[in-house]
């Protein structure tokens, strides 16, 4: 009994050691991953015009929820990093339109992938670009619509909208629309947040490969850390300087919640 | 006989001359930039002018549709014979003759600025449009509506097609052939740009030249170069208090910057009138005055209006119509009466 256990040990680990091996050999050219958000209210699915509590304590519910992520870079475990061209890394999140909050990043180097970063918003470069270079979500005029400031050349990088009693605003609504990309000639405001997430397992990317992350960004969390925002305090906020601290909270909202491999 | 053949004659060529004036329209345009203006700021490798990007940048400029109720274009405020402005007033009104808070700023010599509006506020001359379309005051009309109409507009598939070679009317085309019409509104051809370069034997009178001696010495710091901007943004004393309109600070939201605006063009200010971000002045002598006595001082005051202590810039008014008459060299009427800029 104890050599056929010896038997079937040794059999089972070189077959792993033989799939493994084939694995690591089978990972070559280049593939996609695919970038699920789920949008997420503390430990529930976010929904609109659904009571939820902010770290505040104040009661809330929302109307709009939108935020810009790009410039998205994949981090192997010894630090490489694979940066995408920029171009393709502009989308716009919209809670309204579920078919914006997966997309498919292309042509992905083989590899196993531990980290992604991205930024939540617009990078200063693409933020004073010829119209020319604003195409599809940056398209001011088509899905980016409601997310430029015309008056002060900039995206909205996050915006969330709804209504709370804690707001002394008409219709007891809150907006909080935050951009700010750091000012053209004068240096301004910058709401640039960089996201950096670890992947509870390896993003194995390559050829025959088509892993999905799944990305959780929970609304209640960027109310939270590192300051429990009051509606009572602010219940609009529409310029960049008094924003940042909005940002330095969803900064921290995302999380990769799990990774399937296919 | 001969003698009346040839006058009628003679009649007969300077009318179809001047006739062939008003059809220049026609001619291939081409930005070329004048040489005595500093390198252009616009990228013209992402989007060239065309005679045809030209022609339907100007009909979209004179374009009501693209205000919510059709009453409104952007040629109702910037006004091709008051050197694109709103003459005669303080501050423009616009749809629903609501006014608006500030004066407008003439369209000219764009390509040579990258930062626009009194404040600075838009950094790019494609984008510049979306803001006077989407501000309530102005034209109230969401950009993405607004290019909605002009796509639902018979009129616009077959221009749009002769401009950039597809019929498909998109934001980013619409704003680049507004950008192109905006480009071509150059104005270089004043009696002081002609004598600048040294052009047609023109030449400048004693009282104009001691003039631009006295504007070099005296304004030239910000009015500088022959745009006679320097693009950048001061506190040129028009108040104590901002409250109300707090300029370049509204964009960058520094308190340094509080009360700035952006140096205006020389240009044209015979077709420009009132002057000053809040059109608070009707004539250039009240404009001169308020340099030599009228500083109102302020923490964020430029320092070339406060030395020493003393508020202003020392002016005769002797040296003040002397900078007067060279002010006059700088009005171009060959740009107002262009027929190639004027709606169709």
């Amino acid at each position: 009994m104890k050599k056929f256990n010896l038997l079937l040990s040794t059999i089972a680990l070189c077959a792993l050691f033989t799939i493994a091996s084939c694995n690591k050999e089978k990972l070559k050219g280049k593939g996609p991953i695919t970038l699920h958000f789920d949008n997420r209210a503390g430990s529930a699915d976010f929904a609109f015009l659904t009571n939820y509590t902010n770290a505040a304590g104040e009661e809330l519910q929302f109307t709009t929820f939108k935020y810009y992520v790009s410039n998205f870079v994949l981090v192997k475990a010894d630090g490489s990093e694979y940066v995408l061209p920029q171009e393709t890394t502009y989308h716009l999140l919209n809670e309204a339109n579920s078919s914006s909050l997966e997309f498919t990043l292309t042509d992905i180097p083989a590899g196993e992938y531990t980290k992604l970063k991205f930024i939540v918003g617009v990078d200063s470069l693409r933020s004073t670009m010829d119209v020319a270079s604003r195409t599809g979500d940056l398209d001011p005029a088509g899905a980016g619509a409601d997310m430029y400031w015309s008056w002060n050349s900039g995206y909205i990088f996050y915006k969330i909208e709804g209504t709370s009693p804690a707001s002394t605003e008409m219709g007891n609504m809150f907006m909080y629309h935050v951009g700010g990309y750091g000012g053209y000639s004068t240096p301004s405001t910058n709401n640039i947040r960089t996201i950096q997430l670890t992947a509870p397992s390896t993003i194995t990317a390559g050829e025959g490969h088509a892993p999905e992350v799944h990305i959780y960004a929970d609304v209640l969390e960027a109310f939270k850390t590192p300051t429990a925002y009051s509606i009572a305090s602010g219940a609009m906020v529409h310029m960049p300087a008094s924003a940042s601290v909005i940002a330095d909270n969803y900064a921290d909202m995302f999380k990769i919640d799990h990774v399937h491999n296919e | 006989m001969m003698n009346k053949i040839i006058p009628v004659f003679f009649f007969a060529v300077l009318l179809s001359a001047s006739c062939n004036k008003g059809k220049d329209t026609k001619q291939d345009v081409r930005f070329v930039s004048p040489a005595n203006f500093p390198a252009p700021k616009y990228n013209f490798n992402s989007n060239p002018v065309t005679t045809a990007g030209f022609e339907l940048g100007r009909k979209l400029f004179y374009e009501t549709q693209l205000s919510r109720d059709n009453s409104t274009s952007c040629g109702s405020c910037h006004i091709s014979f008051s050197a694109f402005t709103h003459h005669g007033h303080s501050v423009s009104h616009g749809i629903d003759n609501k006014l608006g808070t500030r004066n407008a700023p003439p369209v000219m010599n764009m390509a040579w600025s990258d930062e626009f509006m009194w404040d600075g506020g838009i950094n790019q001359l494609d984008m510049l449009p979306i803001a006077p379309i989407e501000n309530p005051v102005e034209m109230d009309l969401e950009f993405a509506i607004a290019v909605q109409k002009i796509k639902n507009n018979a009129a616009y598939p077959p221009l749009f097609k002769s401009a950039f070679g597809s019929s498909e009317i998109t934001g980013p085309k619409l704003l680049q052939a507004l950008s192109q019409f905006m480009n071509m509104l150059i104005s270089a051809n004043s009696k002081y740009d002609k004598w600048k370069r040294g052009e047609n034997g023109i030449t400048l009178s004693t009282d104009e030249l001691e003039g631009l001696q006295l504007f070099q010495q005296k304004c030239s710091s910000c009015h500088s170069t022959d745009l006679f901007t320097d693009n950048k943004f001061h506190n040129n004393g028009i108040k104590n208090s901002f409250s109300t309109d707090s300029g370049r600070a509204h964009i960058t939201q520094l308190p340094q910057d509080v009360g700035k605006f952006k140096t205006p063009s020389v240009r044209n200010l015979k077709y420009t009138p009132p002057y000053m971000h809040d059109g608070s002045f009707s004539t250039l002598a009240q404009v001169l005055e308020h340099y030599n006595s009228g500083i109102k001082n302020s923490a964020t005051l430029d320092t070339l209006l406060n030395q020493n202590g003393v508020l202003g810039i020392p002016l005769s008014v002797q040296e003040q119509q002397k900078i007067i008459a060279f002010l006059n060299t700088l009005n171009d009427e060959g740009f107002i009466k262009d027929q190639r800029f004027a709606e169709q």
